[in-house]
């Protein structure tokens, strides 16, 4: 018995399918079709408004016959349950050429039962594929659905959504929202047909529009509020986004409006950091003289704001001593040079006293930039708090790792702040040499500019202990070189 | 003090909560509400219900109750030193904002976590009551994830279990070192404790689930945990060995990674430097291929480099490839799943219908074009009928013919 005797030559079937979505009636036609042995190229399968197998040169209109009636004692059609399962979400997939594919593959499995198997078969491959982007469409169906609550007439709240699903999947998800909202009413509105739950009992609806759908809800703002707050603009990964949440479904998620003012946001923000040399403050600029170029556009504390100059440090490279202060002055300022003004003088005494050159040591600041308030003409000077200083410490630090000095010496408790990261006692802590992290040894000391607002005794004990911390340095300082 | 609005006291307890990494929903036990008052599902896969900027799912309504903190953790924006905004929620505020979010299919569920204030016990008793509202009050059926409290008590933290689909509690750091360091008010050993003790409780409520079909369920999801990355100076290998450990030691679910991201107002002892977000994306595959791919940690730990780190330009299976070329080209007509899974990229997915296929037919390279996804990347590490990557093993230049070429973001 062979298809020719039973259908004879050259008929050709055309299909049409009820619905683009009827799975069950193809597969009543199709097993029919298969039990008389007709083979896959003398059918079309056309869906409603659809013209058919595009592929087939000869077109429907050659064959538009009865189907054959199966036989009296009609072989088992085998499929499978591999197949049935990929099957029923391919013939979902808005690819006309779907159902003709499926038969294909059935024809196939009846001398080819574990024809599925074989992976590698492109017909194999392009069922899966088919099924794959349906599964995909409805897993998003599931995730980008946005209802908007409508008060009934009856007072009731009745949950409205409007999405636009890329193939025929409406019908078959149906059953996750009404598992998911089983005691609540929703309708879900798209452009190939609408369900309707109510609770108890779930409707079909013809296809609807976008104006069908309510047009806002007031829990949107609040959900626009989370999304933007959850964001983490320190990690923009904007083709991650996409690829999970393609723009084509933007125009239906409330919070996806944010997204341009959010990236953007983030980028002005790199923007600035990068301008102000410090990459997200990843990377250190590998010189002092980059190091000296890049302070000046930092603007990563309200200090940077003020009407003032970044002062770098000065001092060779790999000067065994570096001396910290606290900020730069009025006159450093208009200089640009650390410790030119009244307390640098005092310094440079006090070292010379102690038998310290400056030349050979490096000399800055914990902020590099002058923090004062106006007094009419005047600009007085202001302590930094200590959110500056920790701020400045990037700064500060980059410029430890350059010079590498053997001993630093800290100028008040700004300086050892900036060096240790927290406050300490100048009364408890100086004297006794101290450990940074990586080990390099710190002093702590009082600020000349201290000195400066003592008077009497109380000036002379001060400039006698600061006298001697700069003598012990001294002195330390030639056994670490020793 | 002016009134915080509910707005308000959302963005600060989001803003305070997005360095979690965890916003997972899925494989927990199935529910609907069908038969139910209430609203939700869960079928076991995860949703992801939108994506942010960050590349990150938002599945989860994922915020603190407070952001007030009694502990001083250095890496942590809520420690009690930091001058971050606070706010603080009642229960019943979360219960309504979690119910509108889900009724509206903007979420999967809660993960929920706290600062400490008062006390560990009490905050944690105030975190179990929000779970208990929307379970008993609400019947809601969604995702809980709530993140427990390793100093409460542990009565408190088996009710979390009882209303919760997952619970975690965060390691922290890699190192115990690190933790004196940087959290001195945690505790490694406690840690560790209420880890061993949930695990232990999540195989009893299995065990009985088995045995009497009412028994309840405690935390069907399981538990999972988060480690901070970069804060301390552990290397990936040693990242690697204790995540390997803590999934062996706890039946863990899940080891995240954060990549320590430089946060606001951050303290003085933190590294100024933030480490590279790659190296929080290698940490996962290497995670991936201890879970899935069959490698040892210490066969992970053998793709690093000199200083025990993985390689940041090329993924550590590439990495392992490249060390161990002498186990390469792989036959895909007849090595086993195991060497299979070994090629460099070959997915598990790849590899399954690899096997499948080849039951059939003699593979050609071609079909293993169709089979995965570049084929380009694999060639060099297999033989087929009609493919022999001669030499191509043994040159010296192999890592940079795989290197991507590193690419500037496009403007958006």
């Amino acid at each position: 018995m062979t298809a020719m005797q039973r259908v004879g030559f050259g008929s050709h079937y055309a299909v049409h399918l009820p619905a683009p979505d009827d799975f069950a009636f193809w597969r009543e036609r199709a097993r029919g079709l298969v039990q008389c042995d007709v083979p896959p190229d003398r059918v079309s399968w056309i869906e409603p408004g659809g013209t058919g197998d595009l592929f087939d040169p000869d077109g429907p209109s050659r064959g538009e016959k009865r189907l054959p009636a199966p036989p009296a004692d009609p072989r088992p059609v085998r499929a499978s349950q591999r197949f049935l399962t990929i099957a029923r979400s391919a013939a979902l997939h808005t690819d006309p050429a779907r159902f003709g594919l499926l038969y294909r593959l059935l024809w196939r499995l009846q001398s080819n039962p574990r024809l599925m198997e074989d992976k590698a078969d492109i017909e194999v491959r392009r069922l899966e594929e088919l099924a794959k982007s349906v599964r995909r469409d409805a897993h998003k169906m599931h995730a980008f659905v946005r209802f908007r609550e409508v008060a009934e007439e009856d007072g009731t709240p009745h949950f409205v959504a409007w999405f636009e699903p890329d193939h025929h999947i409406v019908r078959a998800e149906a059953g996750f929202f009404m598992r998911r909202f089983a005691n609540m009413r929703w309708s879900i509105l798209t452009p190939r047909g609408c369900i309707h739950w109510d609770g108890e009992t779930m409707r079909e609806g013809p296809p609807a529009q976008r104006s069908d759908a309510p047009g806002g809800d007031p829990v949107e703002d609040l959900w626009r509020s989370y999304y933007a707050s959850i964001f983490n603009p320190a990690r923009l990964k904007v083709g991650a986004m996409l690829s999970e949440m393609p723009k084509k479904y933007w125009k239906n998620l409330p919070e996806a409006e944010l997204i341009p003012q959010l990236i953007a946001g983030a980028q002005a923000r790199e923007a600035r950091m990068v301008a102000s040399g410090s990459l997200d403050r990843g990377e250190r600029p590998s010189s002092l003289e980059g190091l000296g170029a890049a302070i000046h556009t930092c603007r990563n504390c309200p200090i940077g704001q003020l009407e003032n100059r970044a002062v770098m440090g000065e001092g060779p490279l790999g000067a065994p001593l570096m001396i910290v202060g606290e900020q730069p002055g009025d006159q450093e300022d208009q200089a640009g040079r650390p410790f030119v003004g009244p307390a640098g003088q005092l310094l440079d005494d006090y070292l010379q006293a102690a038998g310290i050159d400056r030349s050979t040591a490096y000399v800055t600041n914990a902020v590099k930039h002058f923090k004062f308030t106006w007094k009419g003409k005047h600009r007085l000077h202001q302590s930094p708090g200590a959110k500056e200083i920790d701020t400045c410490r990037w700064w500060l630090e980059a410029e430890r790792d350059l010079v590498k000095p053997r001993l630093v010496l800290a100028l008040g408790a700004s300086a050892a702040r900036g060096l240790l990261g927290k406050t300490v006692s100048i009364t408890k802590a100086r004297g006794t040499p101290m450990h940074l992290e990586d080990g390099t040894e710190l002093w702590v000391t009082a600020h000349p500019s201290y000195l400066l607002r003592l008077d009497g005794p109380a000036r002379e004990e001060q400039a006698r202990l600061f006298a001697g911390d700069l003598a012990a340095v001294k002195a330390r300082l030639g056994e670490l070189a020793g | 003090m002016v009134q915080q609005t509910l707005r308000q006291k959302l963005e600060i307890l989001t803003d305070a909560a997005k360095y979690d990494a965890s916003c997972a929903s899925s494989g927990t036990a199935k529910k609907n509400s069908l038969g139910g008052k209430g609203v939700g599902s869960t079928e076991g896969m995860g949703i992801c219900h939108a994506y942010a900027p960050d590349g990150r799912c938002i599945s989860l309504l994922k915020i603190l109750l407070t952001n007030h903190c009694i502990f001083d953790c250095h890496y942590c924006i809520n420690r009690k030193s930091s001058n971050v905004a606070r706010a603080r929620f009642t229960p019943q505020e979360v219960v309504d904002l979690t119910l509108n979010f889900y009724r509206r299919n903007y979420i999967e569920g809660l993960f929920l976590s706290s600062g400490i204030v008062k006390s560990a016990n009490h905050t944690m008793e105030q975190l179990v009551e929000v779970a208990r509202i929307l379970r008993e009050e609400h019947d809601f059926r969604g995702y809980i994830h709530l993140k427990t409290i390793p100093e409460a008590e542990p009565e408190i933290i088996h009710q979390a279990g009882l209303y919760a689909d997952r619970v975690s509690i965060n390691v922290e750091l890699p190192t115990t070192s690190g933790l004196t360091r940087l959290a001195p008010d945690k505790n490694a050993g406690q840690i560790e404790g209420a880890m061993g003790r949930t695990k232990a409780r999540i195989v009893e409520a299995k065990d009985e689930r088995k045995r009497f079909r009412h028994a309840p369920r405690f935390a069907p999801a399981g538990q999972s945990t988060q480690m901070i990355v970069g804060a301390d100076d552990a290397n990936d290998a040693a990242i690697i060995g204790k995540a390997s450990r803590l999934y062996g030691d706890f039946g863990l679910r899940r080891v995240y990674y954060s990549a320590f991201s430089p946060i606001p107002d951050a303290s003085a002892v933190l590294p100024l430097k933030r480490p590279p977000l790659l190296r929080e994306h290698r940490l996962y595959q290497s995670d991936w291929l201890m879970r899935f791919y069959g490698f040892a940690p210490q066969e992970v730990a053998d793709a690093a480099e000199a200083d025990g780190n993985l390689p940041l330009d090329i993924d550590p299976k590439l990495a392992w490839a490249l060390k161990f070329r002498e186990s390469f080209p792989v036959d895909v007509n007849r090595a086993p799943k195991e060497m299979l899974l070994r090629v460099p990229g070959l997915g598990t997915k790849a590899v399954a219908r690899i096997l499948a296929s080849r039951r059939h037919r003699t593979l050609r390279l071609d079909d293993v074009a169709r089979l995965t996804v570049s084929v380009a990347k694999v060639r060099p590490f297999i033989c087929t009928v009609d493919w022999r990557p001669t030499f191509l093993t043994d040159r010296a230049d192999l890592r940079g013919l795989l290197v991507a070429k590193s690419q500037q973001l496009e403007l958006f």
